[in-house]
Order: C-alpha cells, then sequence, then structure tokens
C-alpha cells in the first residue's frame, strides 16, 4: 500500500501529472472574486471564508477524474484488483495522493490567499484549521464520485454533477466555522460536524467506493 | 405466496397489467374531484386570499417529492440485496417522476411565495433542501442515462442512491443550522398548514390520496417500459453475439 | 497449486458466452487457450482472475494464487523501466527484481522512462511484471502481440523455467509457442444464447424470457 502511495505521489509530482494545476486554479479564482464584486475590503472581508471554501473546494473538483481513470485506461486497475492489496485499501491510499497533492497544498495556500482578499486577522487561523480538517472529506467523497463514473467515456462532468451534491454538507460547515472563527464566534458546532462528515466519510467510503469500482471492472 | 414473487418479472408484468387500470380509475375518482373541491369550494380565506388554493398541489407533490426518494432508497437496497430486477426498473422509473414532484413543488413554492411574503425565492431551510433534494435527483438520474449495461448501471446507482441518502439527509441538518447562523429567527415558516382549519383539510386529504395514486399508475407504467426496454437490450446485445 | 474448473459458465453484458467448462491446470502443465476472436478467452480469463463473478459452477482456487496478463500492460509513462518493475514487485512483497530483467533481456533499459520505449519492448516490461508477482499461476491473454522472435524466444524460455519450477500457465494465443503443453479449445463451450437452460444454469435474467413470451 506505501508503495501504491509512493508511486501515485511520484506519478504526480512528474511531468503531466498535473501537480499544481489546482493551487493555480485556487489563486485564479481567489483573483477573479474581487474583479467580480469590488474592491471594497469591507465587503471582501465579510466574504473571504465562504469564497476560498468555494474556491478550494471546486479546485479539488478539477482533478477527482484523474483518481481512477489513468490506471483504468492503462490497464493498471485490473491488475492491482488481482494484487494482494484489497480494493478498499487501493481507494483509501489513491484518496489519501489525492489529498496530499491538492487538499494539503491548497490548506497551505488559503490564509496567504486570505490576505488578497482582505481576511481579518483571527480568519487566517480558521482557514487553514477548517480546510485542513474539511479537505480529506473533499478527496474521499470525490474517489467515490470517481469509482462511480470510472468506466465512462466523458466522465468528467457527469463527476461533478454527482460529487457537488454531496459536497454541501462539508461545505455548509466548513464554511460555517471559518466565518463564526473570524467573526470571533463559537465555531465549535459546525467544526466537530465538519470533523464527523470527514471521520464517517473515511471509515464508509472505501467500501462504497470499492464496490463501485469492482462492479466498472467486471 | 410471498411478497418477493412479484419480484419475478413474469408476475409482475400480469399483476400489473391487471392492477393498472384500477389504479387510474381510482386516481381519477380522487384527484380530480380533489382538485375541483379545493379550487372552487372552499371558502376564501381572510387574510390569504385565493392563493392559498395552490396548497392543492403544492403539498402532495412535496410530500411526494420526499417519498418518492425513500421508495427509491428501498428499492435499490432490494436490488444490492436480493439482485430483483423489478426493483431497481421501479427506482429508475420513479425518478423522473420524483423530480418532477420536485420541481413542481419549487415552482408551485415561489407562485405561492410571491403574494404570501413578497418574494419568489427565499433561502429558507425548507426551500433549500428542496433544491438540494432536486440535485441529488439529477445526478441519479444523469447516472443511470450514461451507462449503457443494464447491470452496471443499477449497481452503480443504487450505490449512489444509498450514499446519496446520506448525504441528503446531512445537507437536511446543515442546512437548517446554516440558516438559523445567517438570520436568526427571521426564517419563513410553512408551519401555517398543520393549522388549516376542517374546511380547507378535508379537500386536501382527498388530495393527497389522488397524487399517491397518480404515482402509483405513473411508476407502474413507467415500470413495465422499463422492463421491456431491458428484454430489447437483451435481445439485441444476444442478436449481436449470435453475428459474431 | 491446482487450478480446476467445473461446470463453468461465463457471460459479458449478462449474456452467457462459454459454458460448461471442466478443465484443470495442474502444477508443471502449459495449457494453450485457443478459440476464434470474439469466443469469450478474454472473458473466460478474467473470470478465472476473480475480477467478474461467474454465471454459474466454480473456479477452485484462490485468486492469490493468480496472476493476470491482461491486453494492456498496466505501465506508467513517465516512470522508468526499473520504477515499473519495482512498484509491482513491493505491491506483491518482492524485494528482487533481478531475475525478471535478465529473464526479459531489460538490462540496458532500466533508467529509460518506459514512455520512449517500443511497442515490443513494453511488452517485454509487461511480461515481466509476472516474475515479480511470485504467484505461481500465470492467465495471460495474447501475450506474444508486438514482440519479435526472439523476444517470442525469451517469454518461452521464462515459461519454460515457471513450470519447471512447479508453476503453471493457461495462455490465449494463436501462435506456436514451441512449448511442451496441452490445448484446451473453447470452440464446443460456445454458449448458446436462444436454447432454454434447464440445467439449473439460469441467468439472472431468465425471468425476463418467460415474461414476454
Amino acid at each position: 500500500m506505501i508503495a501504491l502511495l509512493v508511486r501515485d505521489l511520484r506519478l504526480a509530482m512528474r511531468a503531466g501529472g498535473g501537480f499544481g494545476l489546482g493551487l493555480a486554479f485556487f489563486l485564479i479564482v481567489s483573483t477573479l472574486v474581487p474583479f467580480g464584486v469590488g474592491p471594497e475590503a469591507a465587503i471582501l472581508s465579510r466574504i473571504a471564508p465562504g469564497i476560498l471554501w468555494v474556491g478550494a473546494l471546486l479546485a479539488c473538483l478539477l482533478s477527482l477524474d484523474r483518481i481512477f481513470q489513468l490506471d483504468f485506461e492503462d490497464g493498471s486497475l485490473d491488475l492491482l484488483a488481482t494484487a494482494p492489496i484489497p480494493m478498499e485499501g487501493i481507494v483509501g491510499v489513491k484518496a489519501l495522493a489525492h489529498w496530499l497533492v491538492t487538499g494539503l497544498p491548497l490548506t497551505l495556500a488559503a490564509p496567504v490567499l486570505g490576505t488578497l482578499m482582505n481576511l481579518e486577522s483571527p480568519g487566517h487561523f480558521w482557514i487553514f484549521i477548517t480546510l485542513l480538517i474539511g479537505t480529506p472529506a473533499l478527496s474521499m467523497i470525490g474517489a467515490f464520485g470517481a469509482a462511480l463514473t470510472v468506466g465512462l467515456k466523458r466522465g468528467g462532468l457527469l463527476l461533478s454533477l454527482l460529487v457537488l451534491p454531496l459536497y454541501i454538507p462539508t461545505l455548509i460547515f466548513g464554511a460555517e466555522a471559518a466565518t463564526r472563527g473570524t467573526a470571533g464566534l463559537s465555531a465549535s458546532t459546525p467544526l466537530l460536524m465538519m470533523a464527523g462528515i470527514t471521520a464517517g466519510s473515511i471509515a464508509l467510503l472505501p467500501f462504497a467506493a470499492a464496490a463501485a469500482l469492482r462492479v466498472n471492472l467486471r | 405466496m410471498s411478497l418477493w414473487e412479484f419480484a419475478n418479472p413474469v408476475k409482475f408484468m400480469a399483476l400489473s397489467g391487471k392492477v393498472l387500470p384500477w389504479v387510474i380509475g381510482l386516481c381519477a375518482i380522487t384527484l380530480i374531484p380533489g382538485m375541483i373541491w379545493g379550487f372552487f369550494f372552499t371558502p376564501e380565506a381572510t387574510n390569504f386570499g385565493n392563493s392559498v388554493k395552490i396548497i392543492y398541489i403544492h403539498v402532495p407533490s412535496a410530500m411526494m417529492a420526499i417519498n418518492i426518494w425513500v421508495m427509491m432508497l428501498v428499492t435499490s437496497l432490494i436490488w444490492i440485496v436480493r439482485r430483483h430486477h423489478v426493483s431497481v426498473r421501479a427506482a429508475k422509473a420513479a425518478a423522473l417522476i420524483g423530480v418532477t414532484m420536485t420541481v413542481i413543488a419549487l415552482i408551485t413554492g415561489a407562485i405561492w411565495g410571491q403574494p404570501m411574503w413578497g418574494t419568489y425565492w427565499a433561502w429558507d431551510p425548507r426551500l433549500t433542501s428542496f433544491l438540494i433534494l432536486f440535485l441529488f435527483y439529477l445526478g441519479y438520474m444523469a447516472l443511470w442515462a450514461a451507462i449503457d449495461n443494464p447491470d452496471t448501471a443499477a449497481d452503480l446507482t443504487s450505490v449512489l442512491c444509498i450514499v446519496g441518502s446520506v448525504f441528503a439527509v446531512l445537507s437536511r441538518y446543515a442546512v437548517n443550522f446554516w440558516n438559523q447562523g445567517l438570520h436568526q429567527g427571521a426564517s419563513l415558516s410553512l408551519d401555517k398548514e398543520e393549522h388549516v382549519s376542517n374546511v380547507y383539510f378535508q379537500p386536501l386529504l382527498l388530495c393527497i390520496a389522488g397524487f399517491i395514486l397518480l404515482f402509483l399508475a405513473l411508476v407502474l407504467i413507467r415500470t413495465r417500459t422499463e422492463l421491456r426496454l431491458v428484454r430489447l437490450h437483451r435481445l439485441d446485445v444476444r442478436e449481436r453475439m449470435k453475428d459474431a | 497449486m491446482e487450478l480446476r474448473v467445473e461446470n463453468l459458465t461465463v457471460a459479458r453484458g449478462g449474456v452467457p458466452v462459454l459454458e460448461g467448462l471442466d478443465f484443470t491446470l495442474s502444477p508443471g502443465q502449459v495449457l494453450i487457450l485457443r478459440g476464434p476472436n470474439g469466443s469469450g478467452k478474454t472473458t473466460l480469463l478474467r473470470t478465472l482472475a476473480g475480477l467478474q463473478p461467474p454465471l454459474v459452477g466454480s473456479v477452485s482456487t484462490d485468486p492469490e494464487q493468480i496472476t493476470y496478463g491482461a491486453h494492456a500492460d498496466g505501465l506508467k509513462a513517465t516512470l522508468s523501466v526499473e520504477e515499473n518493475l519495482h512498484f509491482w514487485a513491493s505491491v506483491h512483497g518482492v524485494a528482487d527484481i533481478a531475475p525478471a530483467v535478465d529473464g526479459f533481456n531489460l538490462r540496458g533499459l532500466l533508467e529509460r522512462p518506459s514512455a520512449n520505449l517500443s511497442a515490443g519492448q513494453k511488452r517485454r516490461l509487461g511480461l515481466a511484471r509476472l516474475l515479480v508477482t511470485g504467484r505461481p499461476i500465470w492467465l495471460l491473454d495474447e501475450p506474444t502481440v508486438s514482440l519479435d522472435v526472439a523476444s517470442v524466444k525469451l517469454f518461452a524460455d521464462a515459461v519454460q523455467r515457471h513450470v519447471a519450477a512447479g508453476g503453471s500457465a493457461l495462455i490465449a494465443t494463436h501462435i506456436d509457442l514451441g512449448l511442451k503443453a496441452d490445448t484446451f479449445d473453447v470452440g464446443p463451450y460456445k454458449a448458446d444464447a436462444h436454447r432454454p437452460r434447464d440445467d439449473g444454469s439460469r441467468d439472472s435474467y431468465s425471468g425476463f424470457d418467460e415474461a414476454f413470451q
């Protein structure tokens, strides 16, 4: 399983791996929003946590179809399915690799981008901590969606349609926790709810995703 | 005689063929009088005006929108556990009816909302939940439409329906929480419906019964069509394999 | 480890393609699978490998004993030959890739990214993967596609060494590998999709056929 993680990380870092694309997308979205809503610092700082959350979510979505599609196309997935790793383990490792090359960089970049959007001072900490807890759920839910659509020729758009509704609870609790924390209110309830969603997703979704993969390999 | 016998396509086609005209008939004699009673023979409410009468479409369609998803969840589970083709076809057949009910509920809600609250749309927890439900229906149907092989499609959509149900419930709680967080206490409430007087309530019950029967009739027709489609697909595959 | 197949029916897209299959693959045996294109050889191999469930019947072995060599080699273009082999070796808990490298004459290509390999070289790398899985039963689907004569000889030698060491191989191929091998022709087992099934092998759609008669 560690070998699989190392391979996926190595593939992501090499040319054509797509590492950094999500991050660049996140930067561009955060730059475009002020052009759309105007440069007033008061408005920007009020909407910053929400915009950063939506931006991170969309950036995460961008690379989901690569989780299984490439391995499916070149036959690796067949060979992995017959290897001595449980399918649930494959899903878990793939989601972890996706988080390490997408979710983690987004989390680290978000406080910096927050400065661009006049985020108030405790906000940097809150956007970091909520994304740190929330993005693993985004990767895991995304891996489930990718497993559902892996056999399809043009699954990318369908994948978004399937995954975005599943992202709603994570987004609501994550953005709410960040907004409350920034405003100096207690954010523990939404934070705990989001942590619960992350924990539940990591515990249960590998089974659903593995079932979907087995169906798609049949 | 166990309930599972109706999961056999032979039994299902025979029985549904016989039952269907009765369901359609019963639907006609509940839904049409219910609507007429509701729209023309109830007194005009003093403070709501005529617009209140839209509840005879709005309330039943909203109820069906949720109940149809629950029915899809149950039939998807039956497919996963016992692999009865009729079950999962019924889920597929119900999805289009469900999404139509959701859209009707949203549109009638907006039409009603304008005179009542002066706005077509508010991010009230209930309205938002229905919008989210609409998205879940769309995803489910899009996945069905994208996959050629009927068994693969049935398996994957069933998994999606089960996982989606969990996230739909989570969304409902999240939306409740989120709205309270944004505008405290100012949310629109539809609870008034639960206190409407008998004059309005009796025709409403009739309309709800009519909508349930309408759904039954439609889902039977569509399930029969779906089963025929599966049969067609199977014949098509067989013919092509014979040529090969 | 013996691979025994009893009364096996395999299906593609829910429709049976081969039925009533009965054969045994013993240690030390090479079995050549023959049959025209589209006769269901790939479906059979995928079923034996555990990638899809059989419609009827049983496969007697543990999928952990089997390695499957498909049409696609499962190579990553941006990884070098050595990295590709090392990956599959460590997935299967094998440390030493030297026999695989030498067996398929890949020594001079180790540092090369597999994107720069020729089709035949890629195939050789894909076949070398079999050696790093350490599994006794090989299921191979057209392994000699795009191999030149010398490489086919390398492959035949690898199979020879594998069975001499107590392994076994089931190979779907159209060419003569020059190996001492038994032949299994799938032709007579072609499923008749229109024949009503009375042997208990009702496929998942049998209800439909009755429903519309």
